[in-house]
C-alpha cells in the first residue's frame, strides 16, 4: 500500500495514509484533516492469551446466599438482559477473589495524559497502586505526547507501567476522539499478548476505595454519574440522524460514561474498533458527535450490550453530593479547571 | 491522481466496513470457545435495525421488578425468575445459535418421550435452532413428533443398565462422550434434562450461560445444613455441613459445550472413583453435580420455576410461572423393569 508510513512500534506512529491536499479541499472538512486506516487493521487476526476454562474455587466458609430475603434495594442489581450491576453489597469480594486469583490474570489499564493532563498521572497511579486490582498483575499503559513529563511512580510487585508516545493535537476534542483508534491499535500491536482484561480510564481521576475483580467481565460499561436517575429521553445522546452515533428517542438503556469501560481484551478490541469506524464515518461527513467518543460509546453499547455494568460508585463526580444508595465511591473525578486544561 | 482514487476507494471501504463487517467468521463451535464467558454479541450489520423495546426501567433508581427473591448470587450469577429478563433483547443477542437438548429414554422411560417432545416444541427455545439428542436403548420406540423448522431429533442408541441408579449416573458418561464426538461441532449450548417431565411455560435463551444449574424445588427454602448433599467423607461427592450455596437439581443443568463436557467428564470420573471405593453417593449423579457446582460456580442459576413437581409441593406465590414440571409416574413400576 503506497503512501503508508511504516509502523515503528517504539514510536507507535499510526499507520496512516497521509491525506492529499486536493482531497482535503474537495471534501471541505472544516476542522481536521481526515485520515484513513490502512487495510491491515481490518484483517488483523490476533492471537490472544489462552482462554481459561472455569477453575475450581477452593473450599471455604462464607454465609449461605439468602434466596428469599426481602431486600428492598435502591439500586437495580440486574439489567433486563441479565447483566449484573455492580455496587457495594451485591457481591462477596473474598469469594470473587478466590474465583479469580488462580486464573493468573493480567489486567491492563490505558490512560491518556496529553498536554496539561500529564499532571494527573502521579495521583492516578499512586491511588491505583493502593486500590486497583490488589493482588493481580497489572500493566498500566500511559499514552502521552511528552514522555518526559510522566513521573516515575513506585509500583508494587507484579505491576508494570509502559509509557507510550503518541501525537499531540491542538484541539482537545481531537485528542479525545483519537483514543478509540489508539486503544484498538495498541491492542492489535501488543496488548493482546500481554493482558487478559483491559480497562480504559480517564486520567484526571483518582481511586478512593477498592476496585477489584468484581469489575471483570466480557464487556464492561460504567454508568455516568450525571444521568443515573434520569429517563432515557433526557440522556445526552447524539440526536442528529446524520451522525453514526445517532440514538432515536425511544432507544437506550443507561447513559454510560466515556471515562470507564473495559472487558476481555478481544471484546475491547472489537468495541473500540467499532467506535473508531463510527468516528471516521462522521469525520467523512463533517460532523462531530455531541460528546465526542462518549456518544459513539453509548451508541455502541445499545447494540452491543455490556455483559456487566458498573454503578456510579465506579465513576463518580466529586462535585455531586453522594446519595445514600451509593455506599462506596471507588473512582471519582478531581475538581479541576477544565477550561484551562483544554487550552 | 492514482493516490486520490486509492484514497476514495479506501474511504468507501471504511464505510462499507463499518456497515457490513462481521466480527466473527469462526465456525459456531470455535466461536463459543473463544467467547465462552458471555452471551452472543450481535453482528454489526443488523445491530442497529431492531428497535429496542420499551420497558419500565430506563434508569438506575427504578425499583427491581422482583423484591421478594434474590435475583443475583454473590458471585454475580443471575437467578432467573419471571420478570427479571426481557426476552426480546435476549432473543436478539442469541440469534443464530443452536441449542442441544439431551434426554435419556431408557427401558420403560420411552413412554415419556411423546409428551416431553410435544411440549418442548411449544415452549423450549421457540424461534431458535434445536437439536433433541434422544439417548435410548430402543430407537424404534422413539415417537415421530411434528417439529418446527430448524429443529430435529437425533436418536443416539446406547446401552441400558440393570439398576435405575446406574442408568441415571451413566448419563454423565454418555453426555461427555458425545460432547467430544459430536456436540462440540453441532451446537453452541447443551441443556441436559430429565425425560419424565413436560414443559408448561416458556423456557428460552434466558437460561443460556457458560454453566448453569437449577434450584431443586424441594430445597430452595432451606438452610445448607438441611441440603441432602453427600455427607460421608469417603465419597468424592462429600460436602461438609458448613459449605454449600444451593441444592441443585440433577434433572436440569447445562451450559456451553466445553463447560458441560468438563462437568460431565469430572462427574463421571469421580463416580468411577466412588465405585472403586465401594460407595455410592446418596443421590447419585445429583450429589456429584452439587459438589461440582459448589466448586465451579455456575454463571446462571435457574429458579424453581424451571423444575417443579405440583404433586409433591404446593405452589408458593413467588413462583409466577411453572415452566418444566414433573409428570406423575409410579416409581416402583417404571424403574428396574
Amino acid at each position: 500500500m503506497n503512501g503508508c508510513m511504516a509502523n515503528d512500534s517504539l514510536q507507535n506512529t499510526r499507520r496512516l495514509c497521509p491525506p492529499r491536499v486536493y482531497v482535503e479541499n474537495w471534501l471541505s472538512v472544516s476542522y481536521v484533516p481526515y485520515y484513513l486506516p490502512c487495510p491491515e487493521i481490518f484483517n488483523m487476526k490476533l492471537q490472544y492469551k489462552g482462554e481459561k476454562p472455569f477453575q475450581p474455587v477452593t473450599p471455604s466458609q462464607y454465609p449461605q446466599p439468602k434466596l428469599l430475603e426481602q431486600k428492598p434495594t435502591e439500586l437495580l442489581t440486574l439489567t433486563p438482559w441479565l447483566a449484573p450491576i455492580v455496587s457495594e453489597g451485591t457481591f462477596d469480594p473474598e469469594l470473587l477473589h478466590r474465583i479469580y486469583q488462580p486464573l493468573n490474570l493480567t489486567v491492563g489499564v490505558t490512560v491518556f495524559a496529553v498536554g496539561k493532563y500529564t499532571q494527573f498521572v502521579q495521583h492516578f497511579l499512586e491511588s491505583a497502586e493502593q486500590f486497583f486490582m490488589q493482588g493481580f498483575r497489572v500493566h498500566y499503559y500511559v499514552f502521552t505526547n511528552d514522555p518526559t513529563a510522566i513521573p516515575r511512580v513506585r509500583l508494587g510487585s507484579g505491576r508494570l507501567a509502559s509509557i507510550i508516545p503518541i501525537q499531540g493535537h491542538s484541539r482537545w476534542e481531537e485528542i479525545s476522539t483519537r483514543r478509540m483508534e489508539t486503544i484498538s491499535q495498541h491492542i492489535a500491536e501488543r496488548a493482546h499478548r500481554e493482558i487478559d482484561y483491559l480497562f480504559c480510564l480517564d486520567v484526571d481521576m483518582v481511586f478512593r476505595n477498592p476496585w477489584g475483580p468484581e469489575t471483570l467481565g466480557d464487556l464492561v460499561a460504567a454508568i455516568h454519574p450525571g444521568y443515573f436517575a434520569v429517563p432515557r429521553q433526557q440522556f445526552p445522546y447524539e440526536r442528529r440522524p446524520l451522525s453514526t452515533a445517532f440514538v432515536a428517542g425511544g432507544e437506550g438503556d443507561f447513559y454510560y460514561g466515556g471515562a470507564v469501560f473495559g472487558g476481555r481484551v478481544a471484546r475491547v478490541y472489537d468495541f473500540t474498533r467499532g467506535c473508531h469506524m463510527g468516528i471516521l464515518a462522521d469525520k467523512a461527513n463533517g460532523i462531530m458527535a455531541a460528546w465526542q467518543e462518549e456518544s459513539h460509546l453509548n451508541r455502541r453499547f445499545i447494540s452491543h450490550k455490556p455483559s456487566k455494568v458498573l454503578s456510579p460508585e465506579y465513576l463518580w463526580d466529586d462535585r455531586k453530593p453522594q446519595p445514600p444508595s451509593l455506599k462506596l465511591i471507588r473512582f471519582s473525578t478531581l475538581d479541576k479547571d477544565t477550561d484551562w486544561l483544554r487550552s | 491522481r492514482d493516490p486520490f482514487w486509492l484514497c476514495l476507494i479506501l474511504l468507501f471501504a471504511v464505510l462499507l466496513g463499518f456497515y457490513s463487517a462481521s466480527p466473527s467468521t469462526l465456525s459456531p463451535a470455535l466461536s463459543t470457545l473463544f467467547s465462552s464467558l458471555s452471551e452472543r454479541d450481535c453482528h454489526l450489520d443488523t445491530c442497529r435495525i431492531p428497535e429496542v423495546p420499551r420497558y419500565q426501567r430506563s434508569h438506575l433508581w427504578a425499583v427491581s421488578v422482583r423484591v421478594d427473591v434474590l435475583v443475583m448470587t454473590p458471585w454475580f450469577a443471575p437467578i432467573i425468575w419471571d420478570g427479571t429478563f426481557d426476552s426480546a433483547i435476549l432473543d436478539a443477542q442469541f440469534r443464530n445459535i443452536t441449542v442441544g437438548l439431551t434426554v435419556f429414554a431408557i427401558k420403560k422411560y420411552v413412554v415419556f418421550l411423546k409428551l416431553f417432545l410435544e411440549t418442548a416444541e411449544k415452549h423450549f427455545m421457540v424461534g431458535h435452532k434445536v437439536n433433541y439428542y434422544v439417548f435410548t436403548d430402543q430407537p424404534a420406540n422413539v415417537p415421530q413428533i411434528p417439529l418446527q423448522e430448524g429443529r430435529q431429533v437425533v436418536v443416539l442408541e446406547v446401552r441400558n443398565y440393570k439398576r435405575w441408579q446406574d442408568i441415571s449416573m451413566h448419563r454423565m458418561e454418555m453426555i461427555s462422550n458425545f460432547s467430544q464426538q459430536r456436540f462440540l461441532r453441532e451446537v453452541h449450548y447443551l441443556v441436559c434434562l430429565d425425560v419424565d417431565m413436560k414443559f408448561s411455560d416458556h423456557v428460552g435463551v434466558e437460561i443460556l450461560a457458560p454453566l448453569f444449574g437449577t434450584l431443586h424445588p424441594g430445597f430452595y427454602r432451606g438452610d445448607r445444613q438441611s441440603f441432602t448433599y453427600e455427607r460421608r467423607p469417603l465419597s468424592q461427592a462429600y460436602i461438609p455441613r458448613d459449605e454449600g450455596d444451593f441444592y441443585y437439581a440433577g434433572g436440569f443443568f447445562g451450559g456451553s459445550v466445553p463447560e458441560v463436557y468438563r462437568l460431565t467428564m469430572a462427574c463421571h470420573q469421580v463416580m468411577m472413583a466412588d465405585q472403586a471405593n465401594g460407595i455410592e453417593a446418596v443421590w447419585h449423579d445429583e450429589s456429584h453435580l452439587n459438589r461440582y457446582l459448589l466448586y465451579h460456580k455456575p454463571s446462571k442459576v435457574l429458579s424453581p420455576e424451571y423444575l417443579w413437581d405440583e404433586h409433591m409441593l404446593q405452589r408458593p406465590p413467588l413462583l409466577r410461572k411453572l415452566r418444566y414440571v414433573a409428570v406423575p409416574k409410579n416409581h416402583a413400576e417404571i424403574r428396574n423393569r
